[in-house]
Order: C-alpha cells, then structure tokens, then sequence
C-alpha cells in the first residue's frame, strides 16, 4: 500500500466520514484562525528559560482542528517534508481523541513536539493548505495543532510507543544527533534495525539542545522525544567523534552495515575584517553554546559568558534572532541586528522576527560592518558601519545589497555577535576515504536515495545541505532510512 | 565509563591522572588532545594527552590546579569517574627525522610535551630538552624527559636546580654552540612567545603547540580563534600547533584574558 492510499483508507473509516458531515464547510471555513497566547514582551525580554509561546488550550484546539476541511486531496501533506498524515491527526483533535492524534504524528514524525515548535509552517505544510491556496484565508494552524497533540500526550503520561517489528539484528550507526540523526535512527529502529547513534558533544540532540534557546524550544521537549527513541531501542553513545575516537574501519570492523552521516554544519563563519578577534567578538554558535548547552548564565555553571550592555548581532537568520533574543535576556540594554539587506530579504521566520521586535530588539537593515576596535585590554568597544542600498538582483533572485560610497557610521558596542551562515563539518569527508565533496564541503548524495559514492554510507541535512532547516534534516533522514532499508533487504 | 585508574602528585599543584579511555587511547598521536568535563554544571576545558596505553587502555593527563575546573579535575581520586571525556582532538604532532630538535617546555607544558619528545627520538632526532619552570618543585618528568633526550637542560627562575635563568637562556646556549634544525615549544603563551622571537632572530623553524580557551572542541564555536600569518585559523582544528613564528602571540594573550 502507498502512502497516499494508506491515508486514503484512514480518510474513509467511519467516524471521519461522520465527523466531516457534523459541521457545513462553510461553517468550518467561516471561523477565524486561533492566536496562540504569549507571554507579555516585557516581562519574558528578562526570562531566559521561559518559553515565549504558551500553546493552545484544549478549546482552542478543538475549535481550530474543526477549520479543517478533511480534504480528498489533502496538499497540506506534500509541503511537510516529512509527509505528516495532517488530516487524520487533525481530525482526532477535532474528536477529542487528542491521544490518538499524538501516535498518528509519531507515525512519520520522530520529534513532533520539536517540529510544532520551529518549524517555518508558513512556507510547508500551512502554505500549502486550501485556505490560502484557494480561498485566501488563513491556513489552518497546523503547526499549533501539531504541538497541542505532542505537549497533551506528554503531559498525559501516557506516551505511546510505535510498534516495533521484530528485530532484525542488523546494526546501523548513525553520526550526530542532530534532527537528521534522530529522524533516521527512529524510522530505522521501527523497521526493526539495531540502531547507535554516536555524539560527539556530552549532550543528545545536536542544534535542538547547543542553538535554539530554550524560550523557543525547552530541553525538556527535546528529552523527552529522545526517551521516546531510546523506548524504541536506539542507543546513544555521546562523547564520541566518529573519525576521530573511532573510525569508518572501525564501524566496519564492529559489524555496522550502514551508517548515515547527519554531522551537521558545525562550522561558524566569520567575516574575515579588521578587529574580529577582538575580545568580545564571538560566532552565535559560541554564544549560544555557553548559553544553551553549558548554561552558563547560571551562577552554578563553570562556564563563563560575556554579557553586553551594547550587543550588535549580525546577520538576520533564525540564529540570529535566537542570539540577540538571548542577548537582550541576558541584560543587553540595546540589542541590534545588522543586516546588509532589508527586512524583505531576513530569512529567519517572521514570527521570530516578531517577537525580536516586540522585545525591544533595534533593527538596523541595510548596514554592514567593515571593521571593529577595541579598547586597550583587547575588548570590542566600537564598529564601523558601511551603509547599504539593494542593487539589481543576483542569480538567486535576491536584491544584491551595494555599499553606499563614503556613507559610513560608528557606533559603541561591547558585544558582536557574529551570525552570518554556518559551514559543514570537514571531520566526516577528510576521514572517510573516497567520500565525495563538493566545493562547498557539502557531501555528494544521489538525491533519491540519499546515499554517497561510498557503497553503506548514506548522508544528509545539513552536511548534504549547508546550513538549512529542522526539518529538511528530518526529511533527508526519513528518505535515507527508507533507502537504507530498501537497499539492505536486497 | 572513563574511571581514574591512578593518581599522583608531581608537586602540591601538579597532579597525574591515569584515566580508563580504551577508544582514546588506540587512536591518540603525539600532540592530540581532549576535552574533559567535571559534573553536571562542570566546564568543557582542553587538555593536552601526555601518555597513553592501548594493552591497559588507559591516557594520562598532567593538570595544574590554576582555577575553578582544573581544581575540580585535581580533586579526582583513583575508583572516581570523569563526567564527560572526549577526543582525541586537534591535529597530531607532524614527527619526521628533522636532525637536532630542541624541544623546549615550561611548567606543566613539560607533560605534553613528553610524547613529542618520546616520538621525535624514536624517528632519529637528535633531542636536547629544554625544561623551565619557577622554582624546583615544579620541574616534572624529569626523568622521563631524560630517557628519551640526548642532553637534558633544566633552568629555574631562582636557580634552586639547574641552571638559574629563563628557558631562553638555556635554548640560546644550544644555539650558539650547534647548528638547530627545528624547535618545539608548549609552555605559558609568554612562554612561547619569547621562545618564537629567539629562533625567529636565529632563522630556526619552530613548533608551538597553543592553548586557548575552548567550547566545544571540534570547530563548531571558534572561541579558540588565533591570528596565524594574518588568518583567522581555529586551534582546536587547524592545531593545537603551528608555525610559531606566524602566531599573533600578542592577540592570544589578549584573548586568554578573555573571561579575567
């Protein structure tokens, strides 16, 4: 059965065909979309830990998933990387069958309390729905839904655990574990595979845990999602750097007979002008590091962490806004974004964008810096500012950013965050040998099945991809599992 | 688990731990490194593997006492665990026949400098060590030092054994009595900052192998960012060492002051 008739058949069972005739589409349509409440901007610019989306009540939650049509052709599903089977979570929501719903997403999803959370709906599975493909409304707000479902089923306490086929006892290594990591190791381990998954950091969970601050997505969540995948029978080994502590040989050696490399784009970049070593200058993944993985800001942690009054963050991506948010928690009077575009062109989400604004956060677009200088202790005191108008577009599309000639400004800052673009992790390619990359140090996959020129070695997220989304990591590891699988079976 | 198997004190500060890390020990090379973490809201701190034995699969580390972490990792005693232990990390010592390498160390730089030494002679070297430290009691290793060196020097600040003066002294009487084919030096980042400067003066190559502050390890942060030959190069990564004459030591020194 493919997966399109399997959520056919779900489509026709009995109580959706009942549910769907309970309420007239216009009466479901009719209805306006559920805002999720959130914490006042005031008190929560203060809150490091506090998450800053407070979730849906169960009201809420029954009201919205009622706004779903139950589509014939649910398109909702082909803009979710991960091929979530929306409606029939949807509509157990609607049922009140919130526990369901919840075993239905795990189903595909290996993290659907994380993916409800960070997701940019607004360009998958939202932008895809009939209400804004067809009727120019709002979408239903699937991603609520999606993390209503999870955070119910935790809170319950009755997580479920998805059945599991008898074991196959064939070993699988996974290295990093990132979201990549962890969607694969969870659909390898429900189709019966022995599953490790090696870390080299001393925590589980790659960018959910060391990036996204926890007033976006609490550790907590992420744990629990990984208890769930430990239930399932994966094991993690952190402490472990595959090519480094132990080796593709290794592995071999060991039995592994496939192994799917997820190690992320680890690598910050910098900008390469005067003064950016200066003391105080630092990547976001530095930031967020000692922030997020070492908790730093707590008097009880060893690791220390410089906190700005005047904190510059530059760049306007997700990470980007999870550093000057942080930032600004963490007692930054003003916290800026620098950005060589306008806000048109930010990537990061505009929720995220949102929020930054509603805290306080100064947005200065269409600068770039060129230089900074420091104080006689080597501590960043001032930038340089070149001032910025958009050019013609280049080949992406994008409105080239063009320096304004002799438009220049200083301003006194005491904390630079550099966020500008992550690179992939070289550890992988220069120890596997005859694993093929591209100039970019991406790794080389056939794009249907994942897999590299090395026969058992299969790879994605973002050392396939450069520094891309949660869920496209997830999606690749879902497509290289399939693959993996299909290949092993022979 | 990484069980601490051995303990002893080389000085009241100085401790030598013998640690239970099988995969480490198989993969490690002279000048690799590892991260070690102590308790649950314990820092990531670099240190440098001094020894290791696969048949016991065990490394050997050599920290100073100097603050918060390096107290907690000296307060270890044999039957306790290392929280978190990883590596080995960084690029291995590049080891060839070179002809006369002085290997210079100060302080507590002597313990990783110790399987460079070992390493170098084994390849045909011929190996004039250099130790420095303060004060007597904390030269280390001397004996070990000596087994694998043709001439051993030993120079304290206050001449309470060897000779008195600074390593620069006794790596400048080499200097002027033989032809040097290459220097490798760990020790204080003032340490080998003068070190550099000497051997720059007299044309000869020089090793220094840095230690930074670092995160993670692994070239994901780049708090261990240096200048080397005007680039911004990641020690943990691109080092621990490098072409010491191309080191920025003034910048390092700066930034080791970091969180001072």
């Amino acid at each position: 059965m493919t997966r399109q008739e399997y959520m056919k058949q779900k489509r026709s069972e009995e109580w959706r065909d009942e549910l769907r005739r309970s309420l007239k589409a216009k009466e479901r349509s009719d209805r306006p979309r559920v805002h999720m409440t959130e914490l006042d901007p005031e008190y929560r610019s203060h809150q490091l830990k506090e998450e800053v989306n407070r979730g849906l009540t169960e009201e809420q939650a029954l009201f919205e998933a009622a706004r779903c049509l139950d589509c014939a052709n649910p398109t909702c599903v082909t803009g979710c990387p991960v091929e979530i089977d929306i409606p029939t979570f949807v509509k157990n929501i609607e049922r009140g069958e919130f526990l369901e719903a919840a075993k239905s997403l795990k189903e595909t999803s290996a993290l659907p309390a994380v993916c409800g959370r960070v997701c940019p709906q607004e360009k998958q599975c939202e932008s895809k729905c009939i209400y804004i493909q067809k009727m120019k409304k709002e979408p239903v707000a699937i991603g609520y839904l999606e993390r209503f479902a999870a955070d119910y089923e935790r809170m319950s306490g009755q997580i479920s655990i998805p059945e599991i086929p008898e074991r196959n006892g064939i070993k699988i290594a996974v290295v990093g574990s990132g979201p990549a990591g962890l969607s694969f190791a969870g659909d390898m381990a429900k189709r019966g595979y022995d599953v490790t998954v090696f870390e080299a950091l001393h925590e589980i969970g790659g960018v959910l845990k060391y990036g996204i601050p926890e007033f976006r997505l609490p550790n907590e969540i992420v744990d629990v999602e990984i208890g769930v995948l430990e239930k399932l029978g994966v094991k993690f080994m952190k402490n472990c750097i595959v090519g480094k502590t132990i080796s593709h040989e290794d592995l071999h050696a060991e039995g592994f007979k496939g192994i799917f490399v997820a190690s992320g784009a680890g690598l910050p970049n910098f900008m390469n002008i005067p003064g950016e070593n200066l003391i105080g200058v630092m990547s976001s993944n530095e930031f967020l590091t000692r922030v997020n993985l070492m908790d730093a800001s707590n008097p009880e942690s060893d690791t220390p962490v410089q906190t700005g009054k005047k904190v510059a963050v530059i760049g306007a991506g997700n990470t980007a806004m999870d550093s000057v948010r942080t930032a600004r928690r963490l007692g930054a009077e003003r916290a800026m974004i620098i950005y060589r575009r306008s806000e048109e062109e930010m990537p990061a989400r505009v929720e995220e964008v949102k929020h930054a604004k509603e805290e306080g956060v100064e947005f200065m677009t269409l600068h770039n810096p060129i230089q900074y200088e420091g104080n006689e202790k080597g501590q960043v005191c001032r930038m340089q500012l070149q001032k910025m108008e958009l050019g013609e577009a280049d080949a992406s599309g994008r409105r080239r950013p063009v320096a304004i000639e002799g438009a220049t400004e200083w301003i006194d800052v005491d904390e630079v965050i550099v966020s500008v673009g992550v690179s992939p992790n070289p550890l992988i390619p220069s120890t596997f040998a005859g694993l093929e990359v591209t100039k970019w140090g991406t790794i080389v996959i056939n794009e249907e099945t994942m897999r590299t020129d090395l026969p058992d070695v299969y790879a994605g997220g973002d050392i396939v991809r450069g520094g891309a989304t949660v869920i496209l990591a997830m999606g690749d590891g879902r497509k290289a599992a399939a693959a993996m699988d299909e290949a092993l079976k022979g | 688990m990484n069980k601490v198997i051995e303990k002893e004190y080389f000085s009241p500060k100085v401790v030598k731990l013998v640690i239970e890390a099988p995969l480490i020990a198989r993969s490690r090379r002279a000048g690799h490194f590892v991260i070690v973490k102590i308790g649950e809201k314990g820092e990531r701190i670099p240190l440098t593997i001094a020894d290791s034995d696969i048949e016991k699969g065990t490394i050997t580390l050599v920290v100073q006492d100097v603050g918060r972490s390096s107290q907690k990792i000296c307060a270890l005693e044999a039957g306790d665990y290392v929280t978190d232990l990883v590596g080995p990390l960084g690029k291995a010592t590049h080891i060839e026949k070179f002809g006369t390498v002085i290997c210079a160390g100060g302080g507590v730089g002597v313990a990783p400098m110790l399987p460079i030494i070992e390493a170098m002679k084994k390849a045909g070297n011929r190996v004039i060590s250099v130790l420095a430290a303060r004060t007597k009691d904390l030269i280390i290793l001397e004996e070990q030092v000596a087994k694998y060196s043709d001439e051993l020097i030993i120079m304290t600040d206050d001449g309470s054994y060897g000779n008195q003066g600074l390593i620069t002294n006794g790596i400048e009487k080499v200097i002027e009595r033989e032809k040097v084919d290459l220097c490798v030096t760990i020790g204080p980042a003032i340490m080998m900052k003068f070190v550099s400067l000497l051997t720059q003066k007299h044309n000869i190559p020089t090793m220094a192998s840095l230690n930074t502050i670092m995160v993670d390890g692994t070239g994901m942060c780049g708090a261990c960012r240096i200048t080397v030959g005007g680039k911004t190069k990641f020690v943990c990564v691109d080092g621990p060492e490098f072409d010491a004459h191309q080191v920025d030591f003034d910048e390092m020194l700066l930034r080791l002051r970091a969180y001072n």
